[in-house]
């Protein structure tokens, strides 16, 4: 375990980095006594401001003819001594007080909070100043105060995991059970706290060293003779300008030592905090990063979209997940073609990926076009595509309170969507433009909504907002991933509504992904089914939906509810998706369907069947031929 | 919202209270007896009685401490027996000074930083992020007070660009090009940490929101990736960049002890370190509690500025 942490800090190579400088630091301090150097207060008024490498001096002498090099040892020991004495002190008072108020709650934790709290309220370094006023100057002195101040943070810190843990459903059971607060505290708590008090302790050593220089600096720590690294620039200052390097040797001292901390402190940090480890906190790109091999192969100018071979991958690890296989398909005005499928098959990420939208990193698309007008959208400059989204293929989403921006205004979210297309549009022209398209959606008094905030408006006016943003470009198509998902039932009725008639009157063309059969089959004209990744059945929707070909589609129909069908409870499909790291060789879904048997898992299985009518599976191409 | 800022300031009553009995106290704990210190070693026990009488030391604490806060209270915070003035007289005089640099330099904190978490964030891994990250974990390891020493003896004494001390320029300054001309070099001694903890925090926080559903929303309406970064990743980001810059209005402001220490500067800092060595107990009163109040008072500020720019909270 602890050799696993280790490994895992030194990976990073600047932590690494920061190890080594503080081994070397810390390995000089410790030899320091024996390597017989002179006596660091020793005064020698002949050899004031020798400098480095002049009369046996290593590193000069100072302003009292003491020899430099010995006095910086000797400084360091000492600095790096009382800055880790302070911050072990400040862990364990800060701890205690953390762990009493979090685990005990009630008045106690009121009491030291809110003390904790007063303490906060005085910036930092003042705390520390006002303390060593009351206690005298001194290195002592400046410790404690230093310690003091420090408190606080680990206080807060350890007393927010502590409530966490204090909280849980486990710790509640264990005390049903009749154990006791102090077992509790001492074997479930306490054990689980070490991350976070060594997370804050990393945090803060740095600064408790650079605050017991800065108090020494200051005359307020060490008092001569004793002197540490602080006291020495202190001294050093009075000489800056004649003889500079009596500052700048125990200056860089006092830097090298806070930035090795620092360095292993961030390595620290990244291996305790999963959360801030390289990887999860990745930016994206404006566009999903395509990769194809070849030259890709020519669009199809008949359709207004056309998607063929798709195929997009999430490089994590060293196998790739695998969302979207090979998709083809293609859409014209006023059509609706519905995608459906688990959460998990791919569909969104199909969505997504024919604008580009796909979060990259880690996403990469490996194969295929997206021809709209017969143009392939994944060779034109991003520009291009840039200007295609929103005006001339719009996305409606899941969940709009968290795909609106929260701290907008309604109005200004979709006169932005107008305006971005059109930089000409006046103010008032945006303005009517933008209540006539909340009108278009149904929502009742649009002046008063332009002007509110999402978080303030219902899940259905949120989500007729998004679809008003989506149309406010008249685009070709639109593509609603699971629209209706976060909505209830009625809601969801009068947004399929919206929708139906806008694909009617505007002619455009639909691209609607759900999980549940039953929505889709109010709306769409043709159905694709997903899984891992592919389309495994393809047709017009009362084909799809009455005569499914495929046995996925037919679990999917017999897992949804419906109503008045009398054919019992719903039934659920045993197993879960293949991994998308490790998908098998055959058919996807063999290892789930009740018909497999070892053809289906011996090779790739294909599309097959008329333009109309597609499916991916070995029994149907026997029977159908 | 006129509700909520009432309220704010009302829950700062309590914590305004608290630093004033936390000052008030430990600043009565001070072993050795006043009177003796300022009328020295050789007085008499009866002048020393009759001083401790006349500044009320012979009363019990709590009894001394509501006098002190109804003083207070009235702007009076004592006199200063090393200046042999009222405290508050020379708060305000220094005030000023410290209230210059250390506004500078949050100023820069804030712009520097926020620019260069913004950067980085939108850089990941490239040179620019690379380069900053780098220079962050410099800055953030540097002594403010060697960092102005090594400052003064590059840009004042080798390079002569600007004064090494001071606030004005001795004869026929006084101007505003002559303060700024001192100003720049402690302003930016002093702002160089705090800007390393800005823009690591900007950076992550930028990083975060780059990642939520609504950036995605915006580039699929098709808003250019500049606008995407400022107007909805920053505007967003900036509600929990704020408490942080609140953090540093208060590490410029007493981390300003230092800088006005290394370049002479005549603020509250330097005022505050003569009073500690120089034991005079009402001066480190009055000029701790001004400062701690100053910034409770920027929190405030802070608190309703993340208002103004979240909607969702005070509610």
């Amino acid at each position: 375990m602890m050799v696993r942490f280790a490994k895992r800090i030194l990976r990073n190579r600047l932590a690494g980095f920061g190890a080594g400088l503080l081994l070397m630091v810390t390995g000089l301090c410790l030899v320091t006594p024996f390597l017989g150097l002179p006596d660091p207060n020793v005064i020698s008024t002949a050899d004031r401001f020798s400098l480095p490498f002049e009369d046996g001096f290593v590193l000069g002498a100072d302003h009292l003819g003491r020899d430099i090099l010995s006095r910086l040892l000797w400084g360091t020991r000492l600095s790096l001594a009382v800055g880790l004495t302070a911050a072990l002190i400040a862990a364990l008072i800060g701890s205690l007080i953390g762990i009493l108020a979090g685990f005990f709650g009630g008045k106690l934790d009121d009491l030291l909070m809110r003390s904790v709290d007063v303490l906060m309220a005085f910036p930092y370094i003042l705390l520390a100043l006002a303390i060593v006023a009351v206690l005298g100057p001194g290195l002592m002195n400046a410790l404690i105060a230093v310690a003091i101040v420090n408190i606080p943070f680990f206080a807060r810190n350890v007393r927010g995991v502590t409530l966490v843990i204090a909280r849980s459903d486990y710790i509640a059971a264990a005390r049903l059970s009749g154990r006791g607060s102090i077992s509790l505290l001492l074997f479930e708590v306490v054990p689980n706290l070490w991350s976070v008090i060594i997370v804050a302790f990393s945090t803060t050593v740095g600064w408790m060293i650079l605050e017991t220089a800065g108090l020494s600096f200051l005359g307020l720590g060490s008092q001569p003779p004793q002197s540490d690294l602080g006291s020495m620039l202190g001294e050093g200052r009075a000489a800056l300008i004649t003889n500079p390097h009596t500052s700048v040797i125990p200056g860089l001292m006092i830097f090298v030592i806070v930035m090795g901390i620092n360095l292993l402190g961030d390595g620290v940090r990244d291996a305790l905090d999963p959360r801030l480890a390289k990887g999860t906190l990745q930016r994206s790109s404006p566009v999903t990063q395509v990769l194809r091999t070849g030259q890709p192969a020519p669009v199809d100018t008949q359709s207004t979209l056309d998607v063929a071979g798709l195929s997009t991958e999430f490089r994590v690890d060293k196998n790739p997940l695998r969302a979207v296989r090979d998709v083809s398909f293609s859409l014209n005005g006023g059509e609706c073609l519905a995608i459906v499928g688990e959460s998990g098959s791919g569909k969104s990420v199909t969505a997504l990926s024919i604008t580009g939208l796909v979060a990259s990193p880690p996403a990469v698309i490996t194969s295929g076009t997206v021809g709209f007008r017969g143009r392939d959208l994944f060779s034109e400059p991003f520009d291009v595509l840039r200007d295609l989204r929103g005006r001339r293929i719009a996305y409606i989403f899941q969940d709009p309170l968290s795909t609106l921006h929260p701290l907008l205004t309604v109005g200004a979210q979709l006169a932005e969507a107008m305006v971005t297309h059109d930089p000409r549009l006046t103010k008032p022209v945006l303005r009517r433009r933008a209540i006539s398209l909340l009108e278009d959606v149904r929502i009742a008094n649009p002046e008063h909504i332009m002007m509110s905030y999402p978080h303030a408006l219902s899940g259905g006016m949120r989500q007729r907002i998004g679809i008003a943003m989506a149309l406010a470009n008249d685009p070709d198509i639109i593509i609603a991933d699971e629209p209706t998902t976060a909505l209830d039932v009625t809601v969801q009725a009068q947004v399929l509504r919206i929708l139906d008639d806008l694909r009617r009157q505007k002619g455009v063309g639909l691209i609607f992904i759900s999980h549940d059969l039953n929505v889709v089959s109010q709306i769409s004209d043709r159905i694709a089914v997903m899984y891992a990744g592919q389309i495994v059945e393809c047709g017009p929707s009362r084909d799809v939906l009455e005569q499914p070909a495929h046995p996925y589609t037919r679990a999917l129909l017999a897992s949804s509810p419906q109503i008045g069908a009398g054919g019992g409870l719903p039934k659920p499909i045993d197993g879960g998706l293949p991994r998308p790291d490790d998908l098998p060789a055959g058919c996807a879904f063999a290892a789930r369907c009740e018909m497999a048997t070892d053809i289906c898992s011996a090779s790739a299985v294909e599309l097959r069947g008329s333009a109309s009518r597609e499916v991916r599976c070995v029994k149907w191409e026997a029977a159908n031929g | 919202m006129g509700r909520y800022i009432l309220f704010r300031a009302a829950a700062s009553v309590p914590v305004l209270i608290g630093i004033t009995i936390i000052v008030f106290v430990i600043l009565s704990l001070i072993p050795g007896d006043p009177a003796t210190a300022i009328l020295g070693s050789y007085a008499t026990p009866e002048n020393v009685a009759r001083l401790n009488a006349q500044l009320g030391l012979d009363r019990p604490l709590v009894q001394r401490y509501f006098i002190w806060l109804g003083n207070l209270l009235q702007g009076d915070l004592g006199r200063s027996f090393s200046l042999n003035r009222p405290v508050i007289d020379e708060i305000l005089e220094r005030f000023n000074a410290t209230l210059i640099l250390s506004g500078l330099a949050f100023v820069m904190c804030s712009v520097l930083g926020i620019l260069a978490g913004v950067i980085s964030a939108t850089r990941q891994y490239g040179l620019a992020d690379k380069l900053i990250t780098f220079s962050v974990l410099v800055g953030i390891s540097v002594p403010s007070f060697f960092l102005g020493m090594m400052m003064i003896l590059y840009f004042a004494v080798n390079l002569r660009w600007v004064p090494a001390s001071g606030m004005y320029a001795l004869y026929g300054g006084g101007d505003l090009p002559d303060l700024l001309h001192h100003l720049v070099m402690p302003a930016t001694a002093l702002a160089v940490v705090a800007t390393g903890v800005v823009a690591r925090m900007s950076r992550s926080a930028m990083l975060e929101v780059l990642r939520l559903d609504f950036i995605r929303t915006a580039r699929a309406k098709g808003v250019r990736e500049r606008r995407v970064i400022t107007r909805h990743a920053l505007r967003y980001a900036i509600v929990s960049i704020l408490p942080v810059l609140g953090l540093q209005a208060g590490f410029v402001l007493s981390g300003a002890v230092y800088i006005e220490i290394v370049f002479q500067w005549p603020g509250i800092g330097r005022m505050l370190v003569d009073a500690i060595l120089t034991r005079d107990i009402m001066l480190v009163q009055g000029g701790v509690l001004f400062v701690a109040a100053c910034y409770v008072l920027f929190n405030i500020i802070v608190d309703l500025a993340q208002l103004w720019l979240d909607p969702r909270l005070g509610r």
